[in-house]
């Protein structure tokens, strides 16, 4: 996945992680008295699987089937002209209208923000939301716009070399979160 | 009295069957010995061809000097500067101009350019018709007179069969053959290159090779009938070529000219170039089989010569979209090395052959002097590096223009020194 | 997917021969996004906000133009046309020195429409900016091979396999050239159909099987494309008159049964009822001749996407 990187030491087990996602949707719950206007939107691409998670969980505690939307952010970009070339759009499917919606953005880190500010700007092309919350499995600090997760699995604090990986049983093959070492070349 | 000898070479003389070590005496612009170690007479200048190659000079019977009228392309004295450095010591310039040269006036007036400039012997070919306009036959008995040694409407065909007809029969009182750009103008159309998969591919308007293939057949039997002299400029297909046998197996005073161009490339350039201008030319570069038929044609002795068919256009009129680019190519600068790299070195045409192509063919092809290096007679030499290296330059060349697809091409071969009238005329003083 | 691993790195499109078929896979798939875009409530996404594209139009074309354009204001860009009515191009102005002065401009894309095939590959090789060809002469014409690719995928699930059947002016056609290269390279079969007189030189070299009467064209076909016939534009002597065509190739509702039952009709337009197609063939069930000019929308978005990466600078 990542080039030059090592990894330095493994954070969050698959069993830990299913913890802590167990807590958030709780937090979710307790955060949404009524339901019914919830809409979970997993930004692409690490975000789906947080956000599908929660609504199982949510199903589970609640009986009640919260809907989950895909965000794809990449045309909404602050640093495309800045990059090599154009990264790949793969597509955004909300199964529900924005209008009214109370939607809790998810997304699996939380660094400098501006995945979010792209995410939010994307959602509000779609329609004026009733709110827009954010929950993230980890949030690592390091923040370049004032933004903040409503909901955090776990706060790591980390260097300006470091990469916080997080992998889903579903996108990757497994679940965890490691932290991984960026090795000057040789 | 003036001398020069050219000692230490390997001379290459077909028209006496010479090919092998010697030297070569000149002496007042002629040739005085041939052959053998020749002692250095005293007070005579000297050429080194040590490792060279010494032939009579080459004659390329197919270019467009553009003087009067289109100086801005190439004038007589830039043109004949490139044939020099090209190893040409003559050329045979063609009418379209501006005026045409369809009169004494013109012809005198190129001659004198030539005498004047020095480069190079320059043997005029006048036009057809008045014009070139394809309806009355021009004063060609005048431009002989003043010098000129065959005519062509070049640039165009003579489209109109009675007046082709009427040439041929009236060159008859005058010695000299008829030179057709052979091109059925309403089978050409709008065609920029040549009919087949390419311009299919490419979307642009085909040239189908049968607009040269009608012509020639319909020439050859005009030339049955009247027992002209007929020459076939830059054939370009494998069909014409067998016309051209076909006529010679019935007796028929038939001579034919390939340019170098159709002898290496074909169609598929004009896509692999990426649409450049520079493979634009009538005729256009054609398919591989014809390609390979021409090259066959230079072998079993059908085709009579190489000429190059120089024709400069100023870059601003060639950087422009294909379908408007004017048709044309230059070939002075490049014949040369192009040849020995590609048929010599390709171990397709002995060397003697290939002089012959350059030389004694189209000296033979328009009855003119040259093509030897028989005692007495001008002293025209060529003098060559089989081996050497050379990188073409069209920023370098002698010629005003630079409309060459060669450019850049790396080749075996290249011109050393060149002598006109017993005069050195190249290498050239280098360009300011 | 194996478009995975691919990036588009070319600064132009200026064809389709010179693709390979995951860079063609990687254009469709791209477009598939950005159809999403197109049923939005807000169809505009800030992608090439900043961004400046000029449409050069040397050629009438209002369809061609106008998708181009919307595309563009989708992504957010500044757009700026230049036909010929009126202005420099016109009056003679060379093709060098309109790149020259578009250069100094300095546009991030040019979007060209020219009569001349080579005009788009003249002036990439002189701009910095990305060139895109919007037809060049009977040349090509690629992002109408892609919107024609799009919407047979979308109806047929894929490209490979299928009999594809292309009828009409073949030789003077961009869109056949252009379909041809695409198609073969995603294995499809191309058959291509039209008169003797309307039939370039050699054309089966290019990789298709060639018919000369409608039939022979359409028997099995799983997408039959019908071309523009202009026979006043051809001036030449290939077609007698427009009745006549119609009667030996005109597209109608009998002979569509040749076709597979399934088949699609398509057109890049504008169409010549009566002429190439009959007009309840044109609005039948089978046609998807509208959705083709929607589907253009979002595959000029993808090409100019990927394209205005490309011209970033290597510093990033």
């Amino acid at each position: 996945m990542h080039e030059n990187l090592t990894p330095k030491n493994t954070i969050l087990d698959a069993k830990q992680m299913a913890r802590i996602i167990r807590r958030m949707a709780g937090e979710v719950v307790e955060m949404n008295r009524d339901l019914s206007d919830l809409l979970l939107v997993g930004i692409r691409t690490r975000g789906v699987p947080l956000a599908e998670q929660i609504a199982s969980e949510i199903e589970r505690m609640e009986g009640h089937k919260v809907p989950v939307g895909v965000l794809d952010i990449t045309l909404y970009r602050d640093d495309l002209s800045t990059i090599a070339a154009q990264p790949q759009v793969k597509g955004t499917s909300l199964p529900r209208p924005i209008e009214g919606a109370t939607v809790l953005l998810c997304d699996d880190v939380l660094y400098t923000g501006r995945t979010v500010r792209a995410a939010l700007d994307e959602l509000i092309d779609f329609g004026r939301p009733r709110a827009v919350k954010l929950a993230v499995l980890i949030d690592r600090g390091h923040r370049e716009l004032p933004i903040q997760a409503d909901v955090v699995g776990k706060k790591v604090p980390t260097s300006g070399d470091e990469v916080i990986e997080v992998t889903f049983q579903s996108t990757d093959g497994i679940e965890q979160v490691r932290i991984l070492e960026r090795k000057p070349p040789k | 009295m003036s001398s020069l000898l050219i000692h230490g070479g390997r001379i290459v003389d077909p028209s006496q069957g010479l090919d092998g070590p010697g030297d070569l005496l000149i002496e007042d612009g002629a040739v005085a010995r041939v052959g053998g170690k020749i002692a250095q007479p005293k007070g005579a200048e000297t050429l080194d061809a040590t490792g060279l190659v010494v032939t009579p000079g080459l004659i390329d019977v197919h270019v467009h000097l553009r003087e009067p009228g289109l100086e801005y392309k190439e004038t007589v004295r830039t043109g004949t500067q490139a044939a020099a450095a090209g190893g040409f010591t003559a050329v045979a310039c063609m009418a379209n101009t501006v005026p045409v040269n369809d009169n004494r006036s013109i012809t005198e007036h190129i001659l004198l350019e030539a005498r004047r400039s020095g480069f190079a012997r320059v043997y005029p070919i006048g036009a057809i018709s008045k014009g070139m306009l394809g309806q009355e036959l021009a004063e060609i008995g005048d431009m002989v007179g003043a010098g000129a040694v065959a005519v062509s409407d070049d640039g165009l065909p003579v489209m109109n069969a009675e007046l082709m007809r009427r040439a041929l029969l009236y060159t008859q009182h005058y010695g000299i053959p008829v030179i057709q750009h052979a091109e059925d103008l309403t089978l050409t159309g709008k065609g920029v290159m040549h009919e087949g998969e390419w311009s299919t591919r490419l979307g642009l308007t085909g040239i189908p090779g049968a607009a040269e293939d009608v012509m020639v057949a319909r020439d050859l039997i005009l030339t049955e009938d009247t027992k002209g002299r007929y020459h076939v400029a830059h054939l370009s297909t494998a069909r014409s070529l067998d016309l051209v046998r076909l006529g010679r197996s019935r007796g028929l005073r038939v001579t034919c000219e390939v340019a170098p161009h159709h002898l290496i490339l074909t169609d598929e350039e004009v896509a692999k170039t990426n649409f450049s201008t520079h493979c634009k030319m009538k005729p256009p570069l054609r398919s591989s089989g014809d390609r390979d038929a021409l090259i066959q044609g230079l072998v079993d002795g059908t085709v009579d010569c190489i000429a190059s068919d120089h024709a400069p256009h100023h870059a601003d009129e060639k950087d422009v979209e294909f379908d408007k680019a004017p048709f044309g190519i230059l070939g002075l600068e490049t014949t040369l090395s192009l040849c020995l790299d590609r048929f010599v070195h390709g171990g397709i045409l002995s060397l003697s052959r290939l002089v012959e192509l350059l030389s004694t063919g189209p000296a033979r092809v328009l009855g003119l002097p040259g093509g030897t290096l028989k005692v007495g007679s001008p002293a025209d030499v060529s003098v060559f590096d089989l081996d050497g290296e050379v990188t073409i330059v069209a920023a370098g060349f002698r010629s005003k223009s630079r409309n060459t697809p060669f450019d850049g091409w790396t080749l075996r071969g290249r011109p050393v020194a060149t002598v006109l009238d017993g005069r050195k005329v190249a290498p050239l003083p280098p360009l300011p | 997917m194996t478009t995975e691993t691919i990036r588009w790195t070319r600064k132009d499109l200026l064809g389709i021969a010179e693709l390979s078929p995951a860079e063609i896979g990687l254009l469709l798939d791209t477009a598939e996004s950005f159809s999403e875009v197109g049923e939005r409530p807000i169809k505009k996404v800030p992608t090439l906000r900043g961004k400046t594209v000029i449409n050069l139009f040397f050629e009438a074309s209002t369809r061609t133009r106008a998708s181009f354009e919307i595309a563009e204001k989708r992504l957010s860009a500044d757009n700026v046309n230049f036909s010929t009515s009126g202005s420099a191009l016109e009056k003679g102005e060379s093709l060098i020195d309109t790149a020259l002065n578009l250069q100094a401009m300095a546009p991030d894309l040019v979007v060209i429409r020219h009569g001349a095939p080579g005009v788009p590959h003249m002036l990439a090789r002189r701009l910095q900016a990305g060139v895109i060809n919007a037809g060049d002469g009977a040349h090509e014409h690629p992002t109408q091979a892609l919107l024609d690719a799009f919407t047979i995928r979308r109806h047929k699930g894929r490209l490979a396999g299928l009999r594809v059947a292309i009828i009409g002016d073949i030789e003077h056609s961009r869109v056949v050239r252009s379909n041809i290269h695409l198609l073969n390279k995603m294995g499809a079969t191309v058959v291509v159909g039209g008169a003797r007189t309307l039939m370039p030189a050699a054309v089966e070299k290019l990789g298709v099987e060639v018919a000369y009467t409608l039939e022979d064209a359409l028997r099995g076909a799983d997408v039959v494309m019908m071309l523009r016939i202009q026979l006043e534009r051809q001036g030449k002597m290939s077609f007698p008159s427009s009745k006549e065509y119609f009667r030996l190739f005109g597209l109608t509702r009998e002979r569509l049964k040749l076709a597979k039952d399934d088949a699609i009709v398509m057109h890049p337009g504008p169409m010549n009822r009566g002429v190439e197609i009959a007009s309840d063939v044109a609005d039948g069930a089978d046609s998807v001749i509208l959705e083709q000019v929607t589907h253009g929308v979002s595959v000029r978005m993808a090409v100019l996407y990927l394209l205005s990466g490309v011209t970033a600078p290597e510093e990033s």
